[in-house]
């Protein structure tokens, strides 16, 4: 008897809750035909829209602190617009799982991914809906015309660019600067006068972090960009000129004029390959510290603040990678891009707020970020530090992406193979240059076959 | 487990061998009731081990006969690519390095301990922490070397303990690194300097110096006298820090604020290379060699200010990382040793070795002749079982060395991983090393089996 109750109870309360989401349901349809129509209206539209009960989701790698950093973002667009976005994290291997989701038919709104090389891969498979007609008119407003072309393929654009990495800085000690009377740099033949005369004064002028292969690709890049060119970076990335290059000689020969200095390196060239990254950046900042200048992108400074006693802005500061024969600004970067997998209001609106500069101020306000959107103030950094490598970012003139970041796995991205292997040869010996450009073709060629 | 021979230390008995003896024993029909029982019984650990054993092992070889993707056959192709590959054979080379020389020092240091513990009163302690890195895992106990192994002798403990004999023997300087400022002095091959120029008493020498950290000028140092006073029969000068602090100073000169160098011996050496008199830099840098005549004299100042301090040995540099790899292999394993082979020493009949003692033997003798030869059977098993785990070792390499020695500490396993899961993901050629390494192992494994049967 008393169990019979029960199940009815069970069943209106059940019934009830059906319909309740049916409601909701047909609310919902109604909602999505309205922004839908003025869909393709700029700028204002994203603070404006109500999409209440709408449901988005948007996916990026990210986790931790940054997803939490993200998820900020997304709440002020929940509260402006009264959408309910909720964010997948993919975790690192971003391709599988979206690959997954799109061949079952069931991607998310929007993604967020960390390599261009999938925006163009994503692009060729028909995965994702234009954007011109969404966001065109706020990334021509909102962003130099670099990111236009970095997220468009084929001239069509595909992606928003939403968070950037600037990999062109160089980090010193301001003690050991002032002490040897020397001020921050901007060419490269300044930087070598600069290097001498903290040499002079007792303090080893660079800290290379050799162990890792990377942070010596990553010089050879700033440097290859500076005295070859974005053209000439863009075939090399591509493969259309080999790695025997006189371009690639050249840039080797004026890395040597760092890399061949034994004294300049802290514990030499033997010294800087057993040293990793993170140590690079503590010896700088030790006490006493055992070199001036560490140079790495701008996550040098979550380093610094993490694992060093030293004061950013006051102990620690950073310059730009210095001009080699008169270069334009350039800036060798990494970054996010956004992009619309279903043509849904929700993600349109959505994809128009993180164009917006507002949007960007909300993670730019809790630190460990960079927008490439130019019109965010630099009052949103919380410092002046993260506020002048994001300035430098978006005015420069070039920018470009990692390079090796662009080249197959084998050839790019493994430790002990490939570049990385090969610039530690090169450091190790920087002298025969013939020879290593001569081993870096045959491992590309091997790599693009 | 009744039959194991007695005295024999039974280090393990095989446990599949006694049913398949027991089904053999009986002999009846073949295909009986009792042939369908043993089968029903057999079959799940059969099904089990061709699915976890047998099929991977096929696996892996039709694998290697297939290119990276899988999908195209190229016969031995990825056989060739192996035995050609530098990588491959400066792997194989390292695992001849490491199957000669770790199980034979843990072997031996196993039984070193083994026999000593039995002697020392607080044995259970000393047993209890030679077998403790026994239970950190690999990927731990690379860590923990890594660190041991640092570089700089501050923060490695094994260039520390290095750097503290050799400051006895050898006591760095007050000025390591210091170079010269200018063109007036020159490096010697013994670490000091000398002028080109020549001077005669009663001649002033500004001898400057840079490249010395701030923190290294002595507390007591005073400004750099710009114009020491002169002596008729005497060589005068400064020797001082050429670098002033902030910059603005000119090289050569003694500028303001520029400091004395104190402690640096300066010597008067003649045309015949004879030193004729020296003295030694005062608080603000001046110096006086005295007694002088004749002439003229280059200056030299020798080489104990500026001797480097011992700038710790780079262990996980490409001539020494394999040697430190085993080093913290040894430091793991000789526990595992020491135990095993004291459980064999346990085991020795005790009369025997009070025979030989009452025989006269020294101890040397009784260990040399009767200890070790009765527990050559545990010797033996422990190398045996030394080497197969050697001939697998990857953690620690992966851990340990460097990615810039990886190359030169390179093994088998290890380039399997890099090869098969590294950037190139080439799985045929992974598979192709899976089945050298296999086959590197079945020695090892087939004596230790036969040797298991024998014992049964």
């Amino acid at each position: 008897m008393r169990l019979r109750s029960v199940w009815a109870v069970l069943f209106v309360a059940l019934s009830l809750l059906a319909a309740a989401c049916a409601g909701g349901g047909t609310d919902t349809t109604a909602d999505a035909s309205d922004p839908a129509a003025t869909g393709s209206e700029p700028a204002a539209g994203a603070t404006g829209e109500d999409l209440s009960g709408q449901t988005i989701e948007a996916a990026a790698v990210w986790t931790g602190a940054e997803q939490e950093s993200f998820e900020a973002v997304l709440a002020q667009f929940e509260e402006q617009t009264g959408a309910d976005v909720t964010f997948t994290s993919t975790g690192d291997d971003v391709a599988a799982v979206l690959g997954t989701r799109i061949e079952g038919g069931e991607p998310p709104d929007v993604a967020i991914l960390p390599q261009p090389g999938l925006l163009a891969d994503l692009a060729e498979q028909d995965a994702l809906q234009p954007i011109e007609d969404v966001v065109g008119s706020l990334v021509d407003e909102n962003y130099a015309p670099v990111w236009r072309e970095l997220g468009s393929v084929d001239g069509e654009l595909y992606g928003l660019w939403f968070k950037a990495a600037n990999k062109s800085t160089m980090w010193f000690n301001t003690a050991s600067f002032t002490d040897a009377g020397v001020t921050p740099p901007a060419t490269w033949e300044e930087l070598q006068s600069n290097a001498e005369t903290l040499l002079a004064s007792g303090v080893t002028p660079f800290s290379v972090g050799g162990a890792d292969g990377w942070t010596l690709t990553d010089w050879f890049e700033n440097v290859y960009l500076r005295t070859a060119g974005a053209e000439q970076y863009d075939k090399l990335i591509a493969h259309e000129i080999p790695w025997t290059d006189d371009s690639v000689k050249t840039a080797l020969e004026r890395l040597a004029e760092v890399f061949g200095e034994e004294d300049w390196i802290a514990g030499g060239a033997s010294g800087a390959l057993q040293t990793d990254f993170p140590t690079s950046v503590t010896q700088v900042y030790g006490d006493p510290n055992d070199a001036a200048i560490v140079y790495e992108g701008d996550f040098v400074a979550g380093v610094i603040s993490g694992e060093t006693e030293a004061e950013l802005g006051t102990d620690a500061d950073f310059f730009e990678f210095p001009a080699i024969d008169g270069s334009p600004s350039a800036v060798v970067g990494a970054g996010d891009v956004a992009v619309l997998l279903k043509d849904s209001p929700g993600g349109q609106a959505l994809l128009r707020y993180l164009a917006t500069p507002e949007a960007a101020a909300v993670w730019a306000g809790r630190g460990g970020y960079t927008s490439p959107n130019k019109n965010v103030d630099a009052s949103a950094y919380p410092d002046e530090i993260s506020a002048r490598s994001a300035e430098a970012l978006t005015t420069a003139e070039i920018f470009r992406f990692d390079l090796s970041d662009l080249q197959p796995a084998a050839f790019g991205g493994t430790p002990g193979q490939g570049l990385f292997q090969l610039f530690q040869d090169f450091l190790r010996n920087p002298d025969d240059i013939d020879a290593i450009t001569e081993k870096m073709e045959q491992a590309a060629s091997k790599a693009f076959k | 487990m009744a039959e194991t021979s007695v005295g024999r230390p039974a280090v393990a008995t095989a446990g599949p061998a006694a049913p398949a003896e027991a089904t053999a024993g009986p002999r009846r029909p073949r295909f009986g009731r009792d042939a369908l029982v043993t089968v029903g019984f057999l079959l799940p650990a059969l099904l089990l081990l061709g699915a976890v054993v047998v099929y991977p092992i096929v696996f892996t070889v039709v694998r290697s006969l297939y290119d990276a993707n899988g999908d195209t056959f190229v016969g031995l192709a990825n056989y060739q690519e192996m035995f050609t590959s530098p990588r491959t054979l400066q792997a194989l080379q390292n695992n001849v390095i490491w199957v000669v020389f770790a199980p034979s020092i843990v072997t031996a240091l196993g039984l070193i301990f083994a026999v000593l513990s039995e002697r020392v009163r607080w044995s259970t302690a000393f047993k209890v922490t030679v077998f403790m890195p026994m239970a950190i895992s690999f990927l731990a106990s690379g860590v923990i070397f890594r660190l041991v192994f640092e570089d700089t002798p501050e923060r490695g403990l094994a260039n520390a303990a290095v750097s503290l004999v050799s400051d006895v023997f050898r006591e760095p300087g007050r000025y390591p690194g210091a170079q010269p400022s200018g063109d007036a002095l020159t490096a010697t091959p013994d670490g000091g300097f000398a002028t080109e120029a020549t001077f005669q008493p009663g001649d002033t020498a500004a001898l400057g110096l840079v490249r010395i950290p701030a923190a290294l000028v002595p507390d007591d140092a005073q400004e750099a006298v710009a114009a020491p006073p002169t002596a008729a029969d005497a060589i005068t000068g400064t020797v001082w820090l050429d670098f002033t602090r902030g910059g603005g100073g000119q090289a050569g000169a003694v500028d303001p604020s520029e400091q004395g160098l104190p402690g640096v011996t300066v010597e008067a050496v003649g045309p015949d290379g004879t030193v004729a008199a020296s003295a030694t830099s005062g608080a603000d840098g001046a110096f006086a060699v005295e007694g002088m005549s004749g002439g003229p004299y280059a200056l030299r100042l020798t080489p104990g200010a500026f001797r480097e301090p011992f700038g710790g040995v780079t262990w996980l540099g490409p001539a020494l990382v394999t040697p430190a790899i085993i080093t913290a292999f040894v430091w793991m394993w000789a526990g595992f040793a020491m135990v095993v082979i004291g459980a064999g020493l346990a085991s020795i009949p005790r009369e025997v070795l009070e025979a030989a003692r009452v025989d006269g033997a020294s101890e040397w003798q009784v260990f040399r002749r009767i200890t070790v030869p009765l527990l050559a059977p545990v010797l033996l098993v422990v190398l045996v079982t030394l080497m197969i785990n050697v001939l697998k070792i990857f953690d620690l390499v992966l851990v340990l060395a460097p990615g810039s020695v990886q190359d030169t500490a390179n093994v088998v396993a290890l380039e399997m991983y890099r090869v098969s899961f590294g950037g190139a993901r080439d799985q045929g050629l992974g598979s192709a090393l899976a089945i050298l390494l296999f086959l590197l192992v079945l020695p090892a494994m087939a004596f230790n089996i036969k040797r298991f049967l024998a014992e049964q």
